[in-house]
């Protein structure tokens, strides 16, 4: 393998790890401030208990995230120094305000949270929470921002062998960014809802803590439902932006290969990149695609065989992530309101709690095949229409990257394993230790 | 000054403000398994820097995150051409990070001990990584004119720059051991004074010998040749020193944290003076050097970043500050004992 393959597959098994924990301490920081009011609001000890329960397993899965998150932003000077050159006007800009104006204010309230009990008031404990929220979810805002100038650059021009800002306020209020930022951040309460729902449908099952983990539920519920719904209306919207602005990505991950009027989508098919045809194509159904791409089931959608071979991205796995990430969507919809209909009878739907403890990865493999799509479909460039991915890598050597890699590899596992068990521990724990 | 000298310093003070706050948290993990002997000592050295350590590791990425915006090709060429001293770095930062996390997760000597050594190996060792990287910025790096490393890991390890890592280590160990006089009483107090102790003179004989050594592996002096008034940093950094130790022998600890802290800041500065306008220079072809003025970002980049900064790093230093406050008092047995599993 060759540097840039290497790099690759660095970047992508850091930044997949780093996102297994990401969206749990988004969607996590606003339930933990949500039952900490409700506690200094209504002196109710359970929320009280509620805040400290998902509040150990919000800071567990906090420490990875954070450590695994200084590796990115070391990578793009370490293995991406092409991109850094060329970028860094506008893509460093933004990851500093990043650092500046939303890593101080998750980082300082976290320990401050974490261990100011007894040092602050009931109600200026609840105020920090709601800060480590802001500030992780801005952090959010700021480094989705910089990934989507990277899928559509605007507010630049091209001096002097590289791209320079021309227009701050066009690269953070841009539509694509705006999309994306929601995209993620309700995918965030997709999973936090799945989370809770599954952890809360174990104790359930075995009759523990019955009055805490039903009201749990009933908050997970909420989340994952409308998380679910906001998630699934906006990615239409979504994939309509990306149809105009990125046409290859859209006919990847439908698989389209001939432009066609009245495109319809087919329920089963199978991409066959050798031959640029579809291997199978079956139950189609008329004018979806075209319907999908922009609200008109007779527009015309371009098809990849429009397109250079070597501008495409791999059509198999693009297309295989978006099914994957659509067909999961439909299924936290469906489950979310069959749990809402029965939220009363809950323990008297045991199949409902055993799916939902089964249920609680899906929302992880989801958001990891959501980035695929997206990250996945942008190649062969690492700056759309603009750098090669190939042209990004820095002057390294094989055996350096191949090392790091291999280090990288070592202490993940043991990160995710010793994360997750401990996370595992407490949740099957439940809160007993503090009540008694 | 023009925006990019500003930059230039202004990228320097955040090394600097980096390097003063982690600086004793790095001190504190080198320590600890030299002056934490039962659980509860160790407890106790992990709570005085429990609830701050994470924000003062944020202006690392700061630091880092400026260079990217502020100077994106020596943030391009440093970082790749450092490739194996950063990543090795990372990786201990990394154990560090989850290590104060996971340690009190179990009750458990064994699962404490791995975790222990993790905290020590994830302070010890980017302190020295770091002063051997800055010794060699100062010296000079091979690298040519499309920013290619001619050289490997070793190369770094030369005299010069191991002498640079071993004064960051002194450094960072004095004002670790300053901190925890502040925040511990008891046996845990009186070791770490007398680590403050017995580290001063180390401290000040390494630090003479790397401004001496300076003298002849590095062009740092030209500018203050140049600027005799400069010489001041150097005034305060040896002003700093002096002052910790009559404050250690006062028994002043918070006086003496704060000379320490002076000196670490003066130390940077007489570092980053005497590489303007240059921020990472070629020892190959100083032609190659990358400056403030050939490697910056666009002025209105520079601009918009300078409005950042301006208004965002005050609010930050002041909300830093109340929690430094807030968990100024003294660790007490009652912090360990009340959150379960919290250190
Ligand atoms: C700020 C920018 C940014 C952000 C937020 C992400 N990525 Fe990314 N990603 C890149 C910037 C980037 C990159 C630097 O541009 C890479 C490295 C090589 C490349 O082509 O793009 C990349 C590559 C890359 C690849 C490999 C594509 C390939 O090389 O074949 C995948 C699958 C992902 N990323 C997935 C992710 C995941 C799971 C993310 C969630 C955190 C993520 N990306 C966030
Ligand atoms: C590839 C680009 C990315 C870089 C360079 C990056 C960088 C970082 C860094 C340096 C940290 C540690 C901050 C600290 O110490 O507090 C961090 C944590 C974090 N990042 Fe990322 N990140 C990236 C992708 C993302 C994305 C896409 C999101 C959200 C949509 C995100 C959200 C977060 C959050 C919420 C944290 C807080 C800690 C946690 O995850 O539990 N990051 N990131
Ligand atoms: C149900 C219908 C859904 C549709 C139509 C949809 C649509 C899309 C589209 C078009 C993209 C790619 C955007 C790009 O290439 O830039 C995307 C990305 C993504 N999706 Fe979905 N999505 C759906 C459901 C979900 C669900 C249920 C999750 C997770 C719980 C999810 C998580 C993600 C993530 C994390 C990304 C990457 C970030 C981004 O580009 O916004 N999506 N989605």
């Amino acid at each position: 393998m060759d540097v840039v393959m290497l790099s690759r597959l660095q970047f992508y098994a850091t930044s997949a790890f780093h996102f297994l924990f990401v969206p749990l301490t988004l969607g996590l920081s606003w339930v933990v401030a949500y039952m900490e009011t409700r506690y200094v609001r209504t002196g109710d000890e359970t929320y009280l208990k509620m805040t400290k329960f998902w509040g150990k397993i919000f800071l567990i899965n906090f420490a990875v995230g954070v450590v695994t998150g200084i590796t990115l932003e070391f990578q793009f000077g370490t293995n991406w120094s092409g991109y850094s050159k060329y970028m860094g006007d506008i893509f460093g800009t933004l990851l500093a305000i990043e650092a500046t104006a939303a890593f101080f204010l998750e980082s300082t309230f976290i320990g401050v949270w974490h261990f100011g009990w007894k040092k602050l008031s009931a109600k200026a404990h609840a105020a920090v929470a709601w800060l480590v929220a802001i500030g992780a979810n801005l952090s959010a805002v700021w480094i989705l921002i910089a990934n989507s100038w990277m899928q559509n650059p605007v507010g630049y021009t091209i001096r002097g062998g590289r791209a320079e800002l021309t227009d701050f306020f066009a690269v953070i209020t841009q539509k694509f960014a705006v999309l994306q930022i929601i995209h993620v951040l309700s995918s965030a309460f997709v999973l936090v809802g799945f989370v809770i729902m599954g952890i809360s449908a174990y104790h359930l099952l075995r009759k523990q803590n019955v009055d805490f983990f039903t009201r749990s539920f009933q908050i997970g519920l909420v989340c994952g439902l409308v998380g679910s719904l906001v998630v699934a209306i906006e990615g239409d919207l979504h994939a309509k932006d990306v149809t105009e602005k990125q046409p290859v990505k859209l006919a990847a991950m439908e698989s389209l290969w001939e432009t066609t009027r009245q495109a319809p989508i087919y329920l089963l098919a199978l991409p066959d990149e050798e031959n640029g045809r579809n291997a199978i194509e079956l139950l189609p159904i008329p004018g979806a695609l075209s319907f999908l791409g922009h609200g008109d089931v007779n527009a015309e959608i371009r098809g990849l065989n429009d397109f250079p071979r070597d501008e495409r991205p791999p059509v198999l796995w693009t297309f295989l992530a978006f099914r994957g990430m659509v067909g999961l969507g439909t299924y936290f919809i469906l489950i979310t309101i069959y749990a809402f209909i029965r939220r009363k009878k809950l323990l008297e739907s045991p199949l409902l709690l055993k799916i939902l403890v089964l249920s609680i990865p899906l929302p992880y493999i989801a958001i990891q095949l959501g980035w695929v799509v997206t990250e996945l479909g942008r190649q062969p460039w690492i700056v759309w229409g603009m750098l090669r991915t190939a042209d990004a890598v820095s002057a390294v050597s094989v055996l350096q990257v191949a090392t790091t890699l291999v280090g990288f590899f070592l202490i993940y596992s043991l990160l995710g394993i010793v994360g997750y068990y401990l996370i595992f521990k407490h949740a099957k724990q439940g809160p007993q230790l503090e009540s008694a | 000054m023009d925006l990019q000298a500003i930059w230039f310093f202004l990228w320097g003070l955040l090394w600097a403000i980096f390097f003063m706050t982690s600086g004793f948290d790095f001190g504190i993990g080198t320590l600890l398994p030299f002056i934490g002997k039962t659980d509860e000592e160790k407890r106790t050295m992990i709570a005085s820097l429990g609830p701050l350590w994470h924000g003062n590791q944020v202006w690392l990425i700061t630091a880092g995150g400026v260079t990217f915006a502020a100077f994106p090709l020596v943030y391009a060429v440093m970082f790749s051409t450092l490739y194996s001293a950063l990543m090795l770095v990372l990786f201990t930062l990394i154990l560090r990070g989850v290590a104060i996390e996971f340690r009190s997760q179990q009750n458990d000597p064994r699962w404490k001990r791995i975790w222990e050594i993790c905290i020590f190996i994830g302070s010890f060792a980017p302190a020295l990584l770091f002063g051997v990287a800055f010794a060699n910025i100062f010296k000079g790096i091979p690298f040519d004119a499309d920013g290619i490393y001619h050289g490997n890991l070793l190369t770094l390890l030369n005299p010069y720059g191991l002498l640079g890592g071993v004064l960051f280590v002194m450094l960072f160990l004095q004002h670790g051991a300053l901190w925890l006089s502040i925040k511990t009483t008891g046996t845990v107090q009186q070791r770490a004074a007398a680590v403050g102790q017995k580290a001063w003179p180390v401290l000040v004989a390494v630090a003479v010998i790397f401004l001496a050594a300076s003298w002849y592996a590095t062009d740092l002096y030209a500018n203050y040749l140049n600027h005799p008034a400069l010489f001041l940093v150097i005034a305060l950094a040896v002003a700093g020193l002096l002052a910790a130790r009559l404050f250690m022998a006062g028994q002043s600890w918070i006086k003496a944290w704060a000379a320490s802290a002076v000196t670490i800041v003066s130390c940077t500065f007489y570092g980053v003076i005497g590489l303007f306008p240059s921020l990472f220079p070629s020892s190959l072809d100083s032609a190659f050097n990358l400056t403030a003025r050939n490697a910056s970002s666009s002025p209105l980049t520079l601009k918009i970043m300078l409005v950042v900064v301006i208004v965002f790093v005050p609010i930050v230093l002041i909300y830093q500050i109340w929690a430094f406050k807030l968990f100024g008092s003294k660790v007490a047995a009652a912090d360990l004992a009340h959150e379960e599993g919290a250190y």
